[in-house]
């Protein structure tokens, strides 16, 4: 067991405020680990934040007119647009703070979307607010498929999974590219903040998220997010579906600090892949091939992060 | 009284922009606006306009950058041309909807393709129906007076649209003009700060652009397409109040030599100068011709229209715009169905020329003047538009 996730189990309640800025009632599916990370987002960053949301899940379940389970303000403009929305809402604020039309008070410009919102259709607008260096926090969160419109694939969707655009067929078994690497792409942008997180580890999720919001510039968080109807997943499985993600080496925790990499949480030695791959139905139709190369990749890629970390270390 | 000053219309609506005090600009360069937002960030980063210039990756950015800005209650500018257009052309939809006051100028420029970068209209008729407040610009004094002008009605709370100025790229976005000038306190007098019905801040939270189910979807359009028809109250007192400031009054449509006139000229945007100058020729022939502007657009100003047309037995339509595989330009088709049913019905010959910057002279005008007493003389529906002076056709 992961260090990060002992630490859970000691301090949760103790951490974890109680008040919800992210209101129950919205519409999200059972077992819906996204709206479990905006929850703890929310959570996270109180209420002093604007949110910017892409469409999408989270949009389409919490802002039916005329209801919304945003406790706090925020603002849905398009698909593409988040980040762009809230550049506009941090610049437009700051000025208005500047010429003293609205009190000086220190809040949190959030852009959130999904996958597709973040790494395919929005990934322009999002370079853009990153190099233009706007004082926002970014978060993706991350299901790996279009699963608003109907499980369709994105970039961000694992090598091999069943989508309904990437279906398991006779002759092409699933999605046949890799995953989009979004936190390396938004780290080349030389942001002073980046991080990964998954809300099956809820106190690192929070720690990262106010560490985030609390860095001057542009911060990026891309947050895995169990989707059990898109990932025919049994719904119980969820928090445990992104621990495994975790502790297989797939979805790595870590930060990268004004370009230094960091781990959050040890793992003594990866898991096998197959562990995660078999509780879900989109991986169904893997061969024991495809699940020999997926591991193999795994590893590389891991790899690949130690030596970022080892390279980046303290000097 | 403020100052005449000989400027490139360009430069002069910046400077309106920066006496309207905007809080933010954010834009993309495209030919033939730049000029404009080049200005606007030479007052920023010479600290004589405080407000944030966002050099944004793309138009559809910089509309999405914009929305940001209005809905925290700060005023937002942009600018923008053809494939601009096109581009933030899904935002610009959802900035009405939102009644967010984002005010635009729209240098208005072909669109692709053949890719072009001179002037017509066929941008600004392809988002006919996208909610915006609506005029065109004669001349760059109406440019500079309308971008005041703008965010006095955009931002009424009983109005809270937003607005585009529409210029004749190059034809005047390039011109030098001579542009008298506000005083700053006039412009205070008339244009308070923005004080918007909602904004987003924590102290008040709202949810912003929620999901229209089709419970509430029609009751959420109709409530959009209202105040942007009730706007034209609040439209004609802030011209009225402009005039009573600087001794300039407009309205929704401009006429010249039209009282007693058979025929009329319809223009919109810079045409107008030259067509008055070809209506000044032909009546010199002893021709019984006017000419009407169209400033106002959206909403249409339909009474001013069938009033200014009751007593003419012709109209002649200058359109800057193709509607393909339809009637005749955009303008010809409204007024077609403006004036179906009305008692007095005039002939209407639709002219669609000037396309991409072709020029269109004074005897251009005269010659379809005598085309279109032709035309009415023979009554055949096939020549109800004519692309004037195409090759080959």
């Amino acid at each position: 067991m992961m260090e990060i996730v002992e630490s859970t189990n000691v301090y949760a309640y103790k951490l974890i405020t109680k008040k919800d800025y992210f209101a129950p009632g919205h519409r999200a599916c059972q077992g819906c680990a996204e709206a479990l990370a905006v929850r703890l987002v929310a959570k996270a960053l109180g209420r002093n934040v604007i949110v910017s949301s892409a469409t999408g899940c989270m949009e389409i379940i919490s802002s039916p007119m005329p209801y919304t389970s945003w406790r706090v303000p925020w603002i849905h403009v398009a698909f593409e647009n988040a980040a762009a929305v809230a550049s506009g809402v941090e610049a437009g604020m700051k000025v208005l703070m500047r010429k003293g039309r609205v009190p000086k008070k220190k809040m949190t410009f959030l852009a959130m979307a999904g996958d597709g919102g973040t790494s395919d259709i929005g990934v322009q607008a999002l370079s853009g607010a990153l190099e233009r260096g706007h004082d926002f926090v970014y978060i993706c969160y991350d299901n790996e498929a279009y699963m608003n419109t109907g499980i369709q694939r994105s970039s961000a969707t694992p090598f091999g999974a069943a989508t309904t655009t990437s279906p398991a067929g006779k002759v092409i078994p699933g999605q046949v590219t890799w995953k989009k690497n979004m936190p390396e792409i938004a780290a080349a942008h030389n942001i002073p903040y980046v991080a990964t997180a998954c809300p099956s580890y809820p106190i690192d999720l929070i720690t990262k998220v106010k560490k985030a919001a609390k860095i001057k510039g542009p911060a990026y968080v891309h947050i895995l997010s169990v989707c059990p109807t898109g990932w025919r997943l049994p719904v119980e499985l969820s928090v445990k579906a992104g621990r495994l993600a975790v502790e297989t080496g797939v979805f790595p925790l870590y930060e990268v600090e004004n370009g230094r990499y960091k781990f959050t949480g040890k793992i003594e030695k990866l898991r096998p892949v197959k562990e995660y791959l078999k509780i879900q139905g989109r991986f169904r139709h893997l061969s024991e091939e495809m699940i020999d190369t997926i591991q193999k990749r795994v590893v590389e890629e891991y790899e690949k992060v130690k030596k970022r970390v080892k390279m980046t270390e303290g000097d | 009284m403020g100052k005449r000053i000989g400027l490139e219309v360009s430069l002069s609506a910046a400077e309106a922009v920066k006496m309207a005090n905007v809080d933010c600009i954010a834009a993309y360069p495209i030919t033939p606006q730049t000029h404009i937002v080049e200005h606007l960030s030479e007052l920023v980063n010479n600290g004589e306009l405080d407000a944030e210039f966002i050099p944004v990756e793309s138009e559809h950015s910089a509309m999405s950058v914009s929305a940001g800005v209005s809905a925290v209650g700060a005023r937002a500018f942009t600018c923008t041309s053809s494939q601009g257009l096109a581009l933030m052309n899904e935002i610009v939809h959802i900035v009405a909807s939102m009644r967010l006051p984002v005010v635009m100028i729209l240098a208005n420029r072909s669109m692709s393709g053949p890719i072009s970068i001179w002037n017509d209209h066929t941008d600004v008729m392809s988002i006919r129906d996208c909610g915006w407040i609506q005029v065109f610009a004669n001349n760059g004094q109406e440019v500079f007076d309308h971008v005041l002008f703008a965010y006095k009605v955009a931002e009424d709370k009983n109005v809270m649209l937003p607005f585009i100025i529409n210029i004749d790229g190059f034809i005047l976005t390039h011109v030098i003009e001579p542009v008298e000038f506000w005083d700053q306190d006039q412009v205070e007098r008339y244009l308070p700060n923005f004080e918007p019905v909602h904004r987003l801040h924590p102290d008040k939270p709202v949810t912003m652009g929620g999901v229209g189910m089709p419970t509430i979807f029609s009751e959420a359009k109709v409530a959009q397409d209202e105040p942007l028809k009730q706007s034209k109250s609040v439209i004609i007192s802030a011209w009225k109040e402009l005039g009573d400031i600087v001794g300039r009054y407009y309205k929704p449509i401009e006429t010249y030599r039209s009282e007693d006139a058979d025929t009329l000229f319809i223009t919109q945007g810079s045409y107008g100068e030259t067509v008055s100058m070809a209506v000044d020729a032909l009546r010199e022939e002893g021709k019984s011709v006017g000419l009407i502007m169209d400033r106002l657009w959206r909403p249409f100003p339909f009474d001013e229209f069938r009033e200014a047309v009751s007593q003419a037995k012709n109209l002649i339509v200058i359109d800057r715009a193709i509607s393909y595989g339809g009637q005749g330009g955009p303008l010809a088709i409204d007024l077609r169905s403006v004036l179906y049913k009305e008692k007095n019905q005039p002939n209407i010959t639709n002219f669609i020329c000037g396309l991409a910057g072709r020029d269109v002279t004074i005897d251009d005008f005269k010659n379809m003047y005598q085309k279109a007493m032709e035309k009415v003389k023979k009554h055949t529906r096939e020549e109800d538009f004519e692309y004037y002076g195409v090759r080959g056709k």
